[in-house]
């Protein structure tokens, strides 16, 4: 008799196996033919070259080496050891903390903002000029502005997420509000549904689904800006590591910073998807 | 009976929209003048476009007239009021809330200082009158179109409103449904004395509900052309009301209106002046098959439906 596998059994074997295939490539890539490479070059010129090469920390690790260096630096998250050595999980802190500040700062005003914009559309035209032009700014570009203006690194990183977030949600905020259905707001009338009743009972719950989609565009958008920002504001953060860890040569780290980074990334995503669930309806 | 002031009373009504190429503005009907007492079932019908739902929007205060007042109460109507409950034809419910919540939601708006057990004893005391015991828990995309519709007309009795409007509420729903939500509808509104405005494509219904039926020529300039006093007596049955003396001749008379009169109070248009009052007809008047009854539609043929063209 044959077994037959459900979809999702079928995708996890093929993920799995396809685990398999890039621990294999990456094996075979790094395996250590370059020491045998080495030996035949004059010892003195490989030492020009940086120190024996082959042996140090800036040759692109074996998939062991790396379980090794995960493992180490998972087992002891949060050390700290002076400003150049914190442990993984004081830097992401770090980076989080900035990203939340920067996220929710900006959902305070884009939201109340969004619905206004919303409702009217006499708002709506008069903000959207600016919203067009602001909104292709990379949101590195202010960073200059910000250090100059809030003179201080760790604000002026949360200043550029707090910009970056900001356009998603208003403009999903806005769509999602001035969307609701006519029928819903013309029960709302007929029951003479005070305002303020009217906006949480009835627009933001039906606005709802748009306006946590933008919220996770802007978080998605804020964890990838981040990494860019604290690279440039140095200090702290899981940026500022990995900037730091390239400066070292030590390869490991950066790799080991960069899965770390969609770790997290894939959390925070997760985190909306399970409230963008919460929020749905079906029609 | 014309003693009393009518509790609803239109006057002179009309809506016009801007035309879209720029020009003159698109009247759609004009000149519409009726009025409804209090625990009266008025059916209006006529064909798609002529207008019905505009005019049902303006009672309800969610839209305005270009010129002519209402009244009800001997209040004039501005805007939207508890006073008038709503049916709406696509059920209009909330998908995030569920049955006993979209009911509660209107019962608190009502009632706003209500405890908590109170609206929630009110509404499911709606709930149960539109027989949806048991399915209070649930959310509308779990309900199927009948009981959606339900649902809407328990939220629009449970405010108690002094006036029901609703906009063809039975018209996405299978003969059969129809049939028992209509059964439901005279029973509510024979316990409530309701007063009712209906707007219904299907001449059974209107002929089984209502006491007046009142009849709407085509647009542009649509009015209000005929009024026919449905006087079946009360209570009516569905299985038995076509053995009534009067049934087939006020059928006939309906139908007949659709199919060839509507069309040609287009020539009463351009007419400066145009009566502005509908002509009445009374079921005995009808009995007489001689002005209008030109054609008789086959008996015995349990539904015509015109369904929006
Ligand atoms: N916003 C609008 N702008 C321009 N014209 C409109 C607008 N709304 C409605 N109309 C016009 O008004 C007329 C009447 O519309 P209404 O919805 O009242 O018709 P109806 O009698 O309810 O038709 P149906 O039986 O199909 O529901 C239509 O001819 C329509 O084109
Ligand atoms: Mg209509």
């Amino acid at each position: 008799m044959k077994t037959r596998l459900t979809l999702n059994q079928k995708a996890g074997l093929l993920s799995l196996g396809l685990f398999a295939l890039i621990l294999l490539v990456w094996y075979l890539a790094t395996l250590p033919d370059a020491k045998v490479a080495a030996a035949n070059v004059d010892p003195e010129y490989a030492a020009l070259m940086g120190g024996g090469a082959a042996s140090s920390a800036s040759s692109f690790p074996t998939p062991v080496a790396m379980a090794q260096t995960v493992w180490e630096r998972l087992s002891d998250p949060f050390y700290d050891n002076g400003p150049n050595d914190k442990g993984i999980g004081i830097q992401l802190a770090y980076s989080l903390a900035r990203v939340l500040g920067g996220f929710f700062l900006a959902a305070a005003v884009a939201i109340p903002l969004g619905f206004a914009i919303g409702n009217s559309r006499v708002f709506y035209q008069a903000i959207n000029p600016y919203v067009q032009l602001l909104k292709p700014i990379s949101p590195l570009a202010w960073m200059p502005l910000a250090l100059y203006t809030i003179k201080d690194a760790s604000a002026s990183a949360i200043f550029v997420i707090f910009i970056c977030s900001l356009w998603p949600m208003l403009i999903n905020t806005a769509h999602g509000v001035a969307n609701v259905r006519r029928d819903w707001l013309d029960v709302a009338r007929t029951l003479e549904v005070n305002p303020l009743r009217k906006a949480f009972r009835v627009i933001l719950p039906a606005a709802a689904p748009t306006i946590l989609t933008g919220m996770r565009i802007s978080m998605g958008i804020a964890w990838l800006v981040i990494v860019a920002a604290e690279m440039l504001v140095g200090g702290t953060g899981i940026g500022y590591f990995v900037w730091n860890e390239w400066n070292n040569l030590s390869i490991t780290n950066v790799l080991f910073a960069i899965l770390m980074i969609g770790v997290v990334g894939m959390a925070l995503d997760s985190i909306f998807g399970v409230l963008s669930k919460r929020v749905a309806y079906q029609e | 009976m014309s003693a009393i002031p009518p509790f609803l009373q239109v006057e002179n009504l009309a809506r016009a929209y801007p035309s879209p190429t720029g020009g003159e503005a698109i009247t759609v009907f004009d000149h519409v003048n009726f009025h409804i007492h209090k625990g009266e079932f008025v059916c209006v019908t006529g064909h798609s476009g002529c207008g019905k739902s505009t005019i049902l929007n303006i009672l309800a205060g969610l839209d305005a007239a270009t010129t002519g007042n209402v009244f009800m109460d001997g209040r004039e109507v501005a805007g939207p009021s508890l006073d008038r409950g709503v049916i709406f034809q696509s059920h209009a419910l909330m998908p995030w809330l569920t049955v006993l919540e979209n009911v509660s939601f209107a019962v608190k708006s009502r009632w706003a200082s209500w405890s908590k057990q109170k609206v929630r004893d009110h509404a499911m005391r709606y709930i149960e009158l539109v027989g949806l015991m048991g399915a209070e828990h649930k959310k509308p995309s779990q309900l199927s179109g009948g009981m959606k519709q339900r649902v809407g007309i328990a939220r629009a009795f449970s405010i108690e409103p002094k006036m029901l409007l609703m906009d063809e509420p039975f018209g996405a729903l299978d003969a059969l449904t129809r049939g028992v939500i209509q059964d439901e509808l005279l029973k509510i509104c024979a316990e409530t004395q309701q007063t009712v405005f209906m707007i219904t494509h299907d001449v059974d219904e209107a002929i089984l509900l209502s006491d007046k039926i009142m009849l709407m020529s085509n647009g542009p300039h649509a009015r209000i052309a005929e009024i026919v006093n449905n006087t079946l007596p009360r209570p009516r049955e569905r299985s038995a009301i076509h053995k009534q003396p009067h049934y087939y001749p006020i059928r006939n008379h309906l139908v007949d209106f659709l199919v060839s009169r509507s069309k040609q109070f287009g020539a009463l248009r351009d007419a400066p002046d145009a009566p502005s009052s509908p002509t009445v007809f009374d079921p005995a008047d009808l009995l007489v098959p001689e002005p209008p009854v030109v054609h008789t539609p086959p008996v015995g043929k349990p539904h015509i439906h015109l369904v929006n063209a």
